[in-house]
Formats: structure tokens, C-alpha cells, sequence
């Protein structure tokens, strides 16, 4: 397991430096790493800080809190099929930045666009509390998340549905399937504070999630999961995902299928499937994102597009090869 | 008193559970809790542990949620395991209430002595979700084991174990409460829980209805009043079988 966990670290750390190595620049390899350390003059200082190092933190960070998020969620709920969008932070967050793109709030300052969907994120928190309640179970939370998905979902095509031309229109469209691609240090101030003190929060959690392994009776009973864990869960997950999705857009399947990769190889244990899964999650990030700048560098193919091809066929591998175990 | 109940009741959804239980369980007892489906046995065990709402008094919810699960180890009816551990790991469940982040020498003695306790040792790196269901079942007892605690509560533990298992695990109950240890668990086998119990507790429609030995307990006049049949017992050297009738 010791092994795993150095593999997965070298794998980030080789792809985050990928990632900082591969742009249109075509820059130097090793004048470029020196340039991004200490500096200097010319452009590639400035690209190496301004353009690509940003981007390479972003992917890092938003792939490690899909990934964290996911197996958090899926522990917490014993569902393997739970994912970082369910409890619909993430859509009314997409909601936020389409009304933004729709206002041409974005085109006013360069983070009204995170912004406003960082409002729709928390809108959609404030919701779901009000929704599940104190005291409400966990369907009771995956119903109020389907619920808030759905109107976030309905009030996405909405704005689609009304924008006065088609220009707009295909600005939300491509802002809704993802990417890292021109962001600024501005993104990653703006998203890694939040996204650090959620996973704080969700590390928290790690105790209680093994313990419901057998179940909230039997949980409830080792001294855990009570109702802290449900909105540390939640706040958590919240504080990852609403900035993930404003920085990057909605990015699908990261969270859904690296903890299902992951499982089998730490033992299924909740707890450790955590760090595992933020690595793994960070490295197909990572890697989707230098993906989408190599396979058609001049068509600008969304990352969300490169995750959701590369991860619906991979689920659907996993599938095939647990449906004779009966469970996953 | 392990455990110290006073007049405690249990409303779910408007309908009454329990009215007014009032209990004190000792160290090194042995007890069966018997009554008919829907007596209130789990609501009971729920309730004096601080699970689900209740009036009245209990000596286990007063602890800190921490404390309690040091004090005592649950067995819930409905026997989960979520997702595909190692046996070994899933034992090792038992021991998160205490501090040592289950690699201490105490949790590994803790885990192997649970382990060994429930003749799980050929299946300790098998997966869980692998074995068979009394198998399963025998896992969890031994996490429950392993919680290692001076109270063990187990709802139904020998549900759906073959009578050899049954036998084991009734033999290994009463062999905690001579180690000084307190069991309580429910029971349907009245035969089974008048031999190995040193005391049962017959609860009917939320109440009550009788408390004390085998003997005093099992009477045709309760037994038809909590169950709506008579039994038949059958002295044996091994002690009375009790056949339903």
C-alpha cells in the first residue's frame, strides 16, 4: 500500500511537471524550470509564472479535491455511484457562471465569473440545508441534492434557452464543459484557500467514514457519525467543489471513477481510499489536462470533454469486470 | 450497575415502544432478552445506548458518545459491511474508539484475540463480502470482540449461525461474563438462552413482563402471554429443551 501511495506521488509530481513543460511556447526545458524558479527577463519568466504554472496548481488542486470529495461521498453514502456533483453544489456553482456569462457580468473584471458561481455555490449549500434538515438521513440528502441539480440544471437551460444570440450561447456552452486554459494566479488564490480548508474538513471525517462500514447503527454506537459528520461532509465538500467548478468549469467523472480505480488496491478501507483517491484524482487531472494541449493543440478540446472520454469507457471496464462479483 | 435503566420509553412516529423500562444489569451477567418480533428488543438496546430519542434514564447515554463506546460494544441487527475489507481490517474496526490508530500493541493483541476467539484465523485476509452469511456474521462479533469493552450489547448474535456456531458463540458470552464482562443479548432460541443466561428478561409490547432466572422467566402463563403459544420442556442432562407448541 506503502507503494501505491509513492507511486501515485511520483506520478503527480512527474505530470505536474509535464504540465508546466507542455504550451504553443515550445520553450526550453531546463532554461524554462530555472526561469519559473528564479526568475528573470523576457517572456518565459512571465509565461512559466503567469500562464503555466497557474494552470498546472489548478489542475493539481481541482483534480486532488474531485477526488477527494468523491470518495468522501461515497463512503459517507455506502454508494459507490456518488459523486462530487450530487449534492448539487456543483450545478447551481455552473448556474452562478452562466447568469454571469449571460449579464456579461464576466466581461466586467476578471473574477466576476468565479465569483458569481462561488454565490451559486453557496445558494445551493443554503438550499440543501434547508432542504435535508437537522435531522434527516442520507437519502434525505441525496434527494434534496438531486432536487437542487435539477433546478440549477433547469435554470442553466433557461438562460440558454433566452440568450439574445447565439454567440452567448456558445460562450456557456463551452465555459460548461471545463477547461484550465488562461487562468491567472487570481484563479488560485481565489480557489486554494477554500478548497484547502475543505479538505481539512473532510480529512476530518476519515474515523467516522470506516466506521460506517458497518453501518449508522453500529457507527453511531463506536462514538461517530452523528449529525457533525453530515455537515462536515457537506461543508467540506462544498468548500471544494463550488471553487473547483468556478475556477474550471464542470468537470465530470474524476470523482466518480478514481475511487472506484483506487478501491481495490488500498482494501477498500474508506479512510485510506481519501489520499489515495486526491492523488489519483489530481494525476487524471493533470494528465487530461496536458492531454487536451497535445492531441489537437489548435481546436481547443474542452478538459471536461478529454475527462468524460477518457472515464465513461473506463467505468464501464470496471463494470464489466466486478458485474460477476454481484457487487462493486 | 453496567447498565441502569429507569423508567424509560420510547415513542417512534407517534406510536409507543417502550414504556417504562426499568432495568440494572450487572458485572459478570449473562443476559437473554427474549419477547416476540416487535416487543421492542432493538429499540431497547438502541435506546439505552443513546441511539434514538427516549424519556427516562439511561447510565449508557449519560457517557460522552467517546466514553460510551469504550464502555460498551453494540452488535446491530441488520449485519452491514459496506464495503469489500479484509476480515482482519474489518475486526479492526473495533478498536476506533481507541486511541493508537489501531497499529498499538494493544489493538493488534485486541484483533488477533477476537480473531482467534471466533475461529476466524483461515479467513483473516479473505475479503468480507466473500465469505458466507454466518461467516460474515462471526466477523463482526469478533469486531465487537475486538472493541474490547467491559459491556458487550449484541441484537440477534446467533441468528443465522449452524447450531455447532450457536453453541460456540453462546459458550463464548457466557465464558466473557465469568471474565467478568456483561452480555446482553437477544435471543428467539428459549432453550438455547434458558441453558447458557444467567438471568433473561422477557419483554412484551413494550413492557417488562418478567426478569430473573430461567426458571421463574420462562413460566407457561408468561410465555403464553408474550407469545400466544404454550412450550414443552424436556429435562435432559444437558439441561431443559424447551419445544414451542
Amino acid at each position: 500500500m506503502k507503494a501505491l501511495f509513492i507511486a501515485l506521488s511520483l506520478l503527480v509530481a512527474v505530470l505536474f511537471a509535464t504540465s508546466l513543460l507542455t504550451g504553443p511556447a515550445g520553450l526550453p526545458v531546463v532554461q524554462s524550470l530555472l526561469d519559473l524558479v528564479f526568475g528573470g527577463d523576457g517572456p518565459v519568466p512571465i509565461v512559466m509564472r503567469e500562464i503555466r504554472l497557474p494552470r498546472a496548481i489548478l489542475g493539481l488542486a481541482v483534480g486532488a479535491g474531485l477526488g477527494l470529495t468523491g470518495a468522501a461521498l461515497q463512503g459517507y453514502l455506502r454508494n459507490p455511484l456518488a459523486e462530487p456533483g450530487l449534492l448539487g453544489i456543483s450545478g447551481m456553482a455552473a448556474f452562478g457562471a452562466v447568469l454571469a456569462i449571460q449579464t456579461g457580468l464576466s466581461l466586467v473584471a476578471v473574477l466576476a465569473l468565479p465569483l458569481a458561481a462561488l454565490l451559486g455555490a453557496a445558494a445551493g449549500v443554503g438550499l440543501l440545508v434547508v432542504l435535508a434538515g437537522p435531522r434527516g438521513g442520507s437519502v434525505t440528502l441525496i434527494l434534496a441534492g438531486v432536487a437542487i441539480s435539477a433546478l440549477a440544471g433547469a435554470g442553466t437551460a433557461l438562460v440558454l434557452n433566452l440568450s439574445p444570440n447565439p454567440y452567448a450561447a456558445n460562450e456557456i456552452i463551452f465555459w460548461l464543459m471545463g477547461s484550465l486554459a488562461d487562468r491567472s494566479m487570481l484563479h488560485v488564490w481565489l480557489a486554494l484557500p477554500p478548497m484547502i480548508l475543505g479538505a481539512g474538513l473532510i480529512l476530518s471525517t476519515q474515523r467516522a467514514l470506516d466506521a460506517l462500514t458497518l453501518g449508522e447503527a453500529a457507527a453511531q454506537a463506536l462514538g461517530l457519525a452523528g449529525p457533525s459528520l453530515r455537515w462536515r461532509l457537506v461543508a467540506g465538500t462544498a468548500l471544494i467543489v463550488g471553487p473547483a467548478t468556478a475556477v474550471a468549469g464542470a468537470i465530470g467523472f474524476v470523482g466518480l471513477v478514481v475511487p472506484h480505480v483506487l478501491r481495490p488496491w488500498i482494501g477498500a478501507r474508506p479512510s485510506v481510499l481519501l489520499p489515495a483517491s486526491a492523488l489519483g484524482g489530481a494525476a487524471l487531472l493533470l494528465a487530461a489536462d496536458i492531454g487536451v494541449r497535445l492531441i489537437v493543440p489548435d481546436r481547443d478540446l474542452k478538459l471536461g470533454v478529454l475527462t468524460a472520454i477518457v472515464g465513461a469507457p473506463l467505468f464501464l471496464h470496471l463494470i464489466w469486470r466486478t458485474r460477476s462479483g454481484g457487487r462493486v | 450497575m453496567v447498565i441502569d435503566l429507569a423508567g424509560l420509553s420510547v415513542t417512534r412516529r407517534k406510536r409507543p415502544v417502550l414504556h417504562g423500562v426499568t432495568l440494572s444489569i450487572g458485572k459478570g451477567e449473562f443476559v437473554g432478552l427474549i419477547g416476540p418480533n416487535g416487543a421492542g428488543k432493538s429499540s431497547l438496546m438502541e435506546a439505552m445506548l443513546g441511539l434514538i430519542p427516549f424519556t427516562g434514564r439511561s447510565s449508557l447515554a449519560q457517557m460522552t458518545p467517546a466514553d460510551r463506546a469504550r464502555h460498551a460494544a453494540y452488535l446491530p441487527q441488520a449485519r452491514e459491511i459496506a464495503w469489500p475489507v479484509s476480515v482482519e481490517d474489518l475486526v479492526a474496526l473495533g478498536r476506533i474508539p481507541w486511541p493508537g490508530g489501531r497499529r498499538s500493541g494493544a489493538d493488534r493483541a485486541a484483533i488477533d484475540a477476537a480473531i482467534a476467539r471466533m475461529g476466524l484465523e483461515p479467513f483473516r485476509k479473505r475479503t468480507a463480502l466473500r465469505l458466507s452469511g454466518g461467516e460474515q456474521n462471526r466477523a463482526l462479533i469478533a469486531r465487537a470482540l475486538a472493541q474490547d469493552t467491559p459491556l458487550l450489547i449484541a441484537d440477534e448474535p446467533i441468528a443465522g449461525l449452524d447450531p455447532a456456531q450457536q453453541l460456540a458463540c453462546l459458550r463464548l458470552f457466557r465464558d466473557l461474563a465469568v471474565e467478568g464482562r456483561t452480555v446482553l443479548a437477544s435471543i428467539h432460541d428459549l432453550g438455547l438462552a434458558a441453558r447458557f443466561c444467567s438471568r433473561l428478561v422477557l419483554l412484551s409490547g413494550g413492557h417488562v413482563l418478567a426478569d430473573g432466572p430461567a426458571a421463574e422467566v420462562l413460566q407457561d402463563t408468561l410465555l403464553r402471554r408474550a407469545f400466544g403459544i404454550g412450550v414443552r420442556r424436556v429435562e435432559t442432562p444437558d439441561g431443559p429443551a424447551i419445544l414451542p407448541v
